[in-house]
């Protein structure tokens, strides 16, 4: 018995009745848009509601849409394994204010997730145990997935180790 | 060698190495010690670099460094058609080429919303499985050389050496082989690639007895292995661990079974799982599981319906080479999918399926144009590593090398 749409959507819509959450769907994948401030109250929702049960945490990027208001947006991708269900949440982040909550406290894996999407993007999670860069050194100063980085690289931005 | 000083580690790294302790870095460096393994050292599976902190070989803390074999290919992906980057696939997860090319096409097809006829689907299903053998066997192999049982490494490697001679058949290439397409796969599977693969699956399955004999009853490979690195379903989950790694633990989690792509849901197969959590549960998981893809390559061989494998669909599908010398048509459909790609209508999607090492997802965003707008790499290495600095926490330092052969990572994929 899989789960159903609307009642994620009821029950979401129950307990944050004040909030503004968007629900779309694209090719039978239900996605749920909302403010940046309640991610984590979302996600502790979603994971820890005995129906939903979403425990495992697949991915959590960003996207770069370059000229829009909200520069950039946050996607998680969350699967409940016991109503075999994936569920994509956004939230967007302007570049003004660089930064979102960290769910790492909710999902261990979004750790390295988030460290991966603040190396690749440079958006701040706050609250998180050990913000580092992922791939590139921990001196590099740009953020490379980011659309104004130039696909060549930047010359001398990435200099050889030292001897 | 030399002995690492605090100059040579970067103090974020540091920071990270002694998180939960009140000592100095000064007293750190002197009473314990701190280990650079890798990013050269062999049992690694590649370029990973781990930090240990060592008291006397007991692991106190650990902090794994990716980004040795960081080619950005998420970056690439987006200065790039969807056929362009077929071949990049390959370099993900370098063991099982073949499915990640399947994963790739199948998320572009969800995103232009078309499907490929169901011989294609067949071939598709039988070189994922036919890829899982592979990479199993170079696992298993790989990781029973690191422990110290060498013999087995060359054994499997032989078994694999026939996957790779069915490579060569059915596509001309043994190692990166870009053999699908968007809407299907390159060439037709010929008579001959499907005798051989009738002829491997025959007689794989007495050869892996073979190998496991010589596993099973080792008594220093079982002991190495028994109990070491355990983790438990909860917390297994709480990392988000997939894949065998995952199953090892005793989670009946396979996306060919709970989200059925292509024709699994017509497959008999059982999810194999062990309770034990441990190194060698992982192992018996992947042994295991080669027997069951036998199993399903046996029923694809019996049902693979005949027909067209690739789909009829110009806007969307590169016509065959001979059309396009012949007819105008194709000429042009040829000429703008080459230059300007298959423009997938305005939408974003996420598609996963079950790789040898995990879940192998795409996150795909379109703006309607020829090349994606944002491709996210969700792979199954670089999530299953986050798992190593909890299960080395307290064991030996020799553990180490099992714990990380017994997760099974790429590099090429974990690093992208």
């Amino acid at each position: 018995m899989s789960l159903s749409k609307e009642l994620i959507e009821q029950k979401l819509r129950e307990k944050f009745s004040g909030e503004n959450i968007v629900f779309t769907e694209y090719r039978d994948e239900l996605t749920i848009s909302f403010d940046k401030k309640v991610v984590v109250e979302v996600c502790r929702f979603l994971k820890d509601d005995d129906e939903l049960q979403f425990k495992l945490c697949e991915d959590v990027t960003a996207i770069d849409w370059a000229r829009r208001k909200n520069r950039f947006t946050v996607v998680y991708h969350i699967y409940s394994l016991k109503n075999n269900f994936r569920l994509s949440l956004k939230a967007d982040v302007d570049e003004s204010d660089c930064s979102i909550d960290s769910v790492s406290s909710i999902w261990k894996t979004a750790n390295w997730e988030e460290r991966e999407a603040y190396d690749m993007y440079g958006i701040k999670f706050n609250n998180h145990p050990d913000l580092r860069r992922m791939y590139m050194p921990e001196e590099f100063e740009y953020h490379p997935l980011r659309k104004d980085f130039p696909l060549m690289g930047i010359p001398g931005s990435n200099p050889l180790p030292k001897k | 060698m030399q002995k690492l000083t605090k100059e040579d580690v970067h103090p974020k790294i540091v920071q990270a190495l002694l998180q939960d302790t009140d000592i100095t870095v000064e007293d750190a460096l002197e009473n314990e010690m701190i280990l650079n393994m890798g990013p050269q050292h062999p049992a690694t599976h590649g370029v990973l670099r781990l930090l240990l902190r060592l008291d006397g070989e007991t692991v106190i803390a650990c902090v794994p460094e990716l980004g040795y074999l960081h080619r950005g290919y998420e970056k690439m992906a987006e200065n790039m058609t969807y056929y362009e980057f077929i071949p990049h696939t390959d370099r993900l997860d370098y063991l099982a080429p073949m499915a990640n090319n399947v994963a790739w096409v199948l998320a572009v097809e969800k995103l232009a919303g078309i499907e490929a006829p169901p011989r294609a689907q067949y071939i598709r299903m039988m070189i994922t499985e036919l890829a899982r053998i592979a990479s199993h066997l170079v696992a298993i192999g790989a990781f029973a050389m690191d422990v110290g049982a060498l013999t087995v490494f060359l054994w499997t490697l032989r078994e694999r050496e026939k996957i790779l001679d069915i490579w060569d058949i059915l596509c001309g290439a043994r190692f990166t082989n870009s053999y699908t397409r968007i809407g299907g796969v390159a060439n037709d599977a010929q008579p001959e690639a499907l005798a051989k693969v009738k002829w491997f699956v025959d007689q794989y399955l007495e050869n892996l007895d073979e190998c496991e004999r010589l596993l099973n009853t080792n008594r220093i490979f079982i002991e190495r292995l028994e109990g070491i690195g355990v983790v438990t379903a909860e917390d297994a989950i709480d990392l988000g661990l997939t894949g065998p790694s995952l199953r090892g633990s005793g989670v009946e989690f396979d996306l060919r079974r709970s989200k059925p792509y292509m024709f699994y849901n017509e497959m008999d197969f059982k999810v194999i799982t062990y309770p034990e959590g441990d190194s060698l549960a992982r192992y018996f998981v992947r042994a295991d599981e080669t027997r069951e893809s036998i199993k399903i390559i046996n029923q694809i061989l019996d049902k693979m319906p005949a027909g067209e494998t690739l789909l009829n669909q110009p806007k969307k599908v590169l016509p065959k080479k001979t059309e396009i010398y012949s007819k105008m048509e194709e000429l042009i459909h040829d000429f703008m999918i080459v230059n300007f790609g298959i423009n997938p209508p305005e939408g974003e999607i996420y598609s996963a399926v079950e790789n040898p090492k995990g879940e192998l997802g795409f996150y795909l965003v379109s703006k309607g144009e020829g090349r994606p707008w944002k491709c996210k790499i969700r792979s199954p290495s670089f999530v299953n590593l986050q798992v190593v600095p909890h299960l080395v926490k307290g064991h030996m330092i020799s553990d180490v090398v099992a714990i990380v052969g017994s997760i099974d990572p790429v590099m090429g994929e974990a690093d992208k």
